[in-house]
């Protein structure tokens, strides 16, 4: 009779069938190495051998993909000393940070005159297509990052907190987001630039140190939380009722082991599946407002003012195709790119769309 | 029924009245109104003119007779374009957006369902792999940049189609296709995962142990699965779609709503863009009122009352 006790079997330990890892679909890693490069781009674009992004040279105005030598020496990229080199930066590549002025010197001291020149063609001013998306990458990028960082430090947290407090707070705070959503968002942030535009108060606010792109970046900032708050509460109502969770609170685990060892493992997929799909988003957004005129300004380079500004060069007769579509598809591709990521890891890391 | 729309209409009205105050109140928190120009006129016009739009009263005041004025049904004359009532500019937009939308709405639908069905009807199968790529595509690429293409390719390259205008058939049939496929792909993938999801449930494996061939399955019983989603996304796409698209209508020099709504904004037309903006939340409203009536008479289990 032994035998059939239990006991018998369970003295060897239980098998555990370890979880196959989750892989991500070969779209999925084919996506993560396009926007590795785009952002590799973004950040070594001082260094790259290229010409000024800035540098008119109407003699060459339209010029077609190709339509030069490809590999050039620039009189504008003669190497200067000291404050002149200052100012040189400043003229021909923007006012840039420390690490990125310090990286054209590099690349002025490498490459000396020489740069890839006219690869994708030039605009109207005579300005090179490929050096001016390769700069722009560097704001379209940067939108997406603050887009990221804003809904995860104040989406995610609004939505935690509304969703675990619930009751009275979880339907004020709902509330101002219900509120803040059903107003035309187009409408608002159209707004919000014009009046943060206005002379009188940009020059209060450039007094402070507050750029036309930051306050851009803010208007971005302050629309992109709102989904993640919604979706994060919507899932933590769910994880606070969830079975595990009340049986981790019967065994009597404290609060805080409760949400770091069951409820943030539990967020953590739900919170990078809608922060990819935000991120594209926010990008769509900025080339919105770009189009409108309301975005990023010149001198300033992103890929959706290049666009538009090809959009406009696409004129019956002898269209200026090569400004479109260049600057369209950097955007496209990353947007694509972003797409696919996040629909790999929505597959990957979502327990309930398993297939 | 009656306890929930009085509900949801009475939300609406709370809605319509925080999104009035907010407008009215950002449009005038702002230096410089629709009449500040670089050149001055004499003081005693502009006198004139801030009496005509009743400008010179406190701004509760203002606030408080535009309001009786909106609920008059009288949505005023527009600051910007001299004789024109808000009224009359948005039903001269409203022409053109509406038929675009519409046209847009129905290829979408159309393309959209259809793709998604068949994707579904094939999981992993070729047409599935191409539908994916192709409403990753559609949902990913921005507008303008569709747009543009278009643009570049069928009105330049082929010339099949005029670049732009309003008012003909053929002028119609490429800003439809634009509008109309980011929505296409919106569809499909709903539909898809919708489909997807049906054939694995239990009324469907039930259709099959009692012999349903593959298509009915997927025509007949599958489909309902994907009709709940795609009417939740139809109710506020159809409400925007209908206001109008900013880049198409700029793009193809369509007069619309959408051109409207911007330059309300940067011009400071106070009534114009007030208009439009509470035309907008109104329809967006309705809108999600009919969904949930329409998705509670689809689906017995939802109870509007709760």
């Amino acid at each position: 009779m032994a035998r059939s006790e239990p006991s018998a079997v369970s003295a060897a330990p239980p098998e555990v069938i370890p979880r196959p890892r989750p892989q991500l679909p070969t779209s999925g890693r084919l996506a993560v190495v396009v926007l590795g490069l785009v952002v590799l781009v973004a950040v070594v674009v001082p260094l790259m051998p290229l010409p000024s992004p800035r540098t008119v040279d109407t003699a060459r105005s339209l010029e077609p993909p190709l339509a030069g030598r490809l590999l050039e020496e620039l009189p504008e990229l003669e190497p200067r000393e000291g404050e002149a080199a200052d100012a040189w930066i400043d003229r021909g590549f923007g006012e840039l940070g420390p690490i990125s002025r310090l990286m054209v010197r590099a690349r002025v001291a490498i490459c000396g005159r020489w740069a890839v020149s006219g690869l994708l063609g030039r605009d109207e001013l005579g300005r090179d297509l490929c050096a001016r998306i390769c700069w722009g990458a560097r704001v379209s990028l940067a939108v997406a990052v603050v887009a990221a960082l804003v809904t995860l430090v104040v989406g995610v947290p609004w939505g935690a907190v509304a969703g675990w407090a619930g009751g009275r707070v979880d339907d004020a705070m709902m509330r101002a987001v219900d509120v803040l959503n059903s107003i035309p968002l187009v409408f608002l942030v159209v707004f919000l630039v014009t009046v943060l535009g206005e002379d009188s108060i940009r020059l209060a606010l450039d007094s402070l140190g507050i750029g036309r792109l930051a306050i851009f970046f803010l208007v971005v900032a302050a629309v992109s939380w709102l989904s993640m708050a919604r979706i994060v509460r919507g899932r933590l109502l769910e994880l606070r009722d969830a079975t595990y969770v009340e049986a981790a609170r019967a065994s009597g685990a404290s609060p805080a082991r409760i949400l770091l060892r069951h409820v943030v493992p539990n967020l953590a997929g739900t919170v990078v599946v809608t922060l990819s799909l935000t991120v594209p988003r926010m990008m769509l957004f900025e080339s919105f407002l770009s189009f409108l005129g309301l975005g990023v300004q010149p001198p300033d380079v992103s890929w959706r003012l290049l666009a538009n500004a090809g959009l406009k060069a696409l004129i019956p007769l002898d269209p200026a195709w090569w400004l479109f579509l260049f600057p369209s598809a950097a955007l496209a591709v990353t947007l694509l790119a972003l797409g696919f990521l996040g629909d790999a890891l929505e597959a990957v890391l979502d327990p309930r769309r398993h297939r | 029924m009656i306890a929930f729309l009085v509900r949801r209409v009475a939300w609406l009205m709370a809605t319509l009245l925080v999104v009035y105050t907010v407008t009215f109140f950002l449009m005038r928190a702002v230096p410089g109104g629709p009449f500040s120009s670089e050149r001055q006129p004499p003081p005693e016009i502009r006198e004139a003119i801030a009496r005509r739009y009743k400008l010179d009263l406190p701004l509760s005041q203002q606030y408080v007779s535009e309001l009786s004025r909106l609920l008059r049904g009288d949505l005023g004359m527009s600051f910007r374009l001299a004789d024109y009532s808000v009224a009359e500019v948005i039903a001269e937009g409203w022409q053109a957006s509406a038929s675009l939308g519409t046209v847009a709405m129905v290829l979408a639908v159309v393309v959209g369902g259809g793709a998604g069905v068949l994707s579904a009807a094939r999981p992993g199968g070729l047409v599935d792999g191409l539908v994916r790529v192709s409403t990753m595509v559609g949902i990913s690429l921005p507008s303008f940049a569709l747009a543009g293409l278009a643009v570049l390719l069928v009105v330049y390259e082929w010339r099949l189609l005029p670049a732009a205008g309003w008012g003909t058939l053929p002028q119609l049939i490429l800003p439809a296709c634009c509008l109309g496929a980011v929505y296409a792909a919106e569809i499909a993938r709903l539909v898809r995962s919708g489909v997807v999801e049906a054939i694995q449930s239990d009324w469907v494996r039930t259709a099959r142990a009692k012999g349903a061939s593959h298509s009915r399955i997927v025509l007949h019983h599958a489909v309902r699965g994907a009709i709940g989603p795609v009417v939740s996304f139809l109710g506020p796409a159809i409400a925007g779609i209908l206001t109008g698209s900013v880049v198409v209508e700029k793009v193809f020099a369509i007069p619309g709503i959408g051109y409207h709504f911007i330059e309300a904004a940067t011009t400071r037309d106070y009534t114009l863009a007030m208009g439009l903006v509470l035309l907008y939340t109104l329809l967006l409203g309705v809108a999600g009122i009919l969904v949930d009536l329409v998705q509670a008479a689809l689906d017995p289990r939802i109870d509007l009352e709760k």
